[in-house]
């Protein structure tokens, strides 16, 4: 075993970072995708496909204005606040307490990775996942959403009239909610053994945001996904109605935001200590 | 091993002053060694603080006093650290769904090995822990050998220079321990360090070229085994006897102010003496024999081994002496 040449780059180079991120992707993101809680992930995914689908063979034909208007309500309340929400529990969660769990995370501890190069590889493949799992079901759930008002009448409000524009604004939505919840769950799933309770306490959060006052609406992360929304619902009667935040801070800030949580996952990950039967 | 000159901690494994609690239960206490190339190993009774050194040697635990250097490196740099420490550890644990030889490759791309490279390395210690055919099955279908051959795999696989090995015979054959000690052996004529504990004892003596010996968090005794024992020559030497006439023998030795003790087998065909002077037993029973006429099998010294002066220090009990 000695006397041959080490082939990987140098340490503190970009090269070897770039690498092993690569390499801790292609670990996390087959994991992720192809493990044993991966059933949990695609049942998710595919429940407002089967919805939009039963509503789409529905025999009435709708109007295409109701159905963006339904569509809107659907993806907020159900697709980005529970889909997506417990998608990313799972995944991002899941991501260090799934290998601490297992008694399984010392092999990447033992292995000549930083660890903030760890935290951000395995944040990276959950958000790979999660976004491509979760565009798929915006999409198909969109488009079998305007299937509803006839074939015709989908092609020609996708192609001619916004239909297109929504498409892409659910799509960038979904990816952010994947990035903001992915950031949070990732954090929590470090510091939290059942990350199920603090979950429901967030998810408590998100669902009464339409309540808070206009500053408290501010610390959630379905506050600016709303303001990025293609078509905008009416909050209730009791909502307490705050100035939506334009695009051009709400995408910087949110990305912001999801930035200074990496950096604290980054800070309990370097800090971490190997104590499984304490876990 | 202790207190090493500056120049020569680039060298060594160096536990300066260290201490790990767990809460207010004690892990190891003020922990000073040195510890240079070859065969190492660590023995003590279970709880004793073996793998809590081991994982802080590796950083997967942090010192809550003094400090850890091994070959000048910090565990702390893993980026470094890990380029030249391999651990196989007691966690009987492997990520879900790996065969054994693409475990060993998707760490070996994680380490930063190109993809050829890595598949070169990882059949290389496939080869060299003898795991053949089964590194190409899933490792949840592995026997304990198996598992315990591709985490060893694993810790060789990037061909460090010091290597951690916390029972690493554990589970295996008598066929297969003998081919991995045969393998540490190689691997520390190559210049390597390698830390062993075991409580296999025997195989450990065998092998090592120092012993350090740890109970309840501390370490008791450390140095080559002749070493320990100057360590520990104001306390009785441990002598077996087999003979017929054991009692009378036991009688006659107890005559004599340099042994201490003497314990009688349950058989009654010998007797363990412990005694202050060694030489002097040893011309006493040849005045016993020819005196008496009786017939001794075998007297030989019972803690010339490892095992022996394990025993001697922390007791069969693992009570501390």
């Amino acid at each position: 075993m000695t006397g041959a040449t080490d082939t990987r780059p140098a340490p503190g180079t970009r090269a070897l970072r770039l690498g092993q991120t690569a390499a801790i992707l292609r670990v996390e993101i087959g994991r992720v995708l192809l493990g044993r809680r991966t059933l949990a992930l695609y049942v998710l995914a595919a429940m407002p496909v089967l919805a939009m689908l039963a509503y789409a063979l529905a025999p009435d034909s709708r109007e295409i204005g109701k159905i963006s208007m339904i569509y809107s309500g659907v993806f907020q309340a159900f697709v980005v606040r529970f889909v997506i929400f417990f998608g990313c529990v799972g995944v991002f969660g899941n991501l260090f307490r799934g290998e601490i769990v297992d008694r399984s995370l010392h092999y990447y501890l033992l292995s000549p990775v930083r660890r903030d190069i760890l935290a951000l590889g395995k944040f990276l493949a959950g958000l790979v996942s999660t976004v491509a799992v979760f565009t798929a079901t915006t999409v198909a759930s969109y488009l079998l959403a305007l299937l509803a008002a006839g074939p015709a009448a989908a092609r020609e409000f996708l192609l001619q009239g916004p239909g297109a524009g929504h498409l892409a604004a659910y799509v960038g939505v979904t990816w952010l909610a994947c990035l903001g919840y992915g950031a949070v769950f990732l954090l929590i799933g470090l510091l939290v053994r059942n990350p199920v309770i603090p979950a429901a306490a967030i998810l408590g959060w998100e669902w009464i945001n339409f309540l808070l006052p206009a500053l408290l609406k501010k610390i959630s992360v379905v506050h600016y996904l709303q303001s990025l929304m293609p078509v905008p619902l009416d909050q209730g009667p009791f909502a307490i109605i705050a100035e939506p935040t334009p695009a051009w801070i709400a995408v910087p800030g949110f990305a912001a935001f999801c930035g200074v949580v990496l950096l604290l996952s980054a800070f309990v990950v370097r800090r971490l200590q190997i104590r499984y039967e304490s876990d | 091993m202790t207190a090493p000159a500056a120049r020569d901690r680039d060298r060594l494994i160096v536990f300066d002053n260290v201490s790990r609690f767990y809460g207010e239960v004690l892990g190891v206490n003020r922990v000073q060694l040195a510890v240079p190339p070859g065969i190492t190993s660590l023995v003590g009774p279970n709880g004793s603080g073996k793998s809590t050194l081991m994982n802080l040697v590796t950083g997967l635990l942090r010192p809550s006093r003094g400090e850890v250097r091994v070959l000048g490196m910090d565990p702390r740099d893993p980026e470094v650290f890990f380029r030249r420490v391999g651990y196989c550890t007691q966690f009987d644990s492997f990520p879900r769904g790996f065969t054994g030889r693409r475990f060993l490759r998707a760490f070996l791309e994680v380490h930063g090995f190109p993809r050829s490279e890595a598949r070169a390395l990882a059949d290389e210690a496939i080869e060299r822990v003898g795991l053949g055919d089964a590194a190409g099955r899933r490792i949840a279908g592995y026997s304990k050998g198996m598992r315990q051959r591709i985490k060893l795999a694993q810790a060789i696989c990037h061909r460090p220079d010091v290597l951690i090995l916390d029972e690493p015979l554990n589970g295996l054959d008598p066929m297969a321990r003998a081919e991995i000690i045969d393998l540490f052996r190689r691997l520390a004529s190559e210049g390597r360090h390698l830390v062993i504990s075991s409580h296999i004892l025997h195989e450990v003596d065998l092998i090592s070229d120092q012993v350090v010996i740890l109970n309840q968090g501390y370490v008791v005794a450390e140095g080559d085994i002749r070493g320990v024992r100057s360590e520990i020559q104001a306390r009785p030497m441990q002598i077996l006897v087999r003979c017929d006439r054991a009692a009378e023998v036991a009688g006659l030795a107890l005559q004599h102010d340099h042994v201490v003790e003497v314990r009688m087998h349950e058989d009654r065909g010998g007797l363990l003496v412990s005694t202050r002077d060694a030489d002097g037993f040893f011309r006493l029973m040849g005045r016993i024999v020819l005196e008496t006429g009786v017939e001794v099998e075998t007297i030989t010294p019972a803690d010339e081994d490892v095992h022996a002066v394990y025993e001697y220090l922390v007791g069969y009990e693992g009570e501390s002496v």
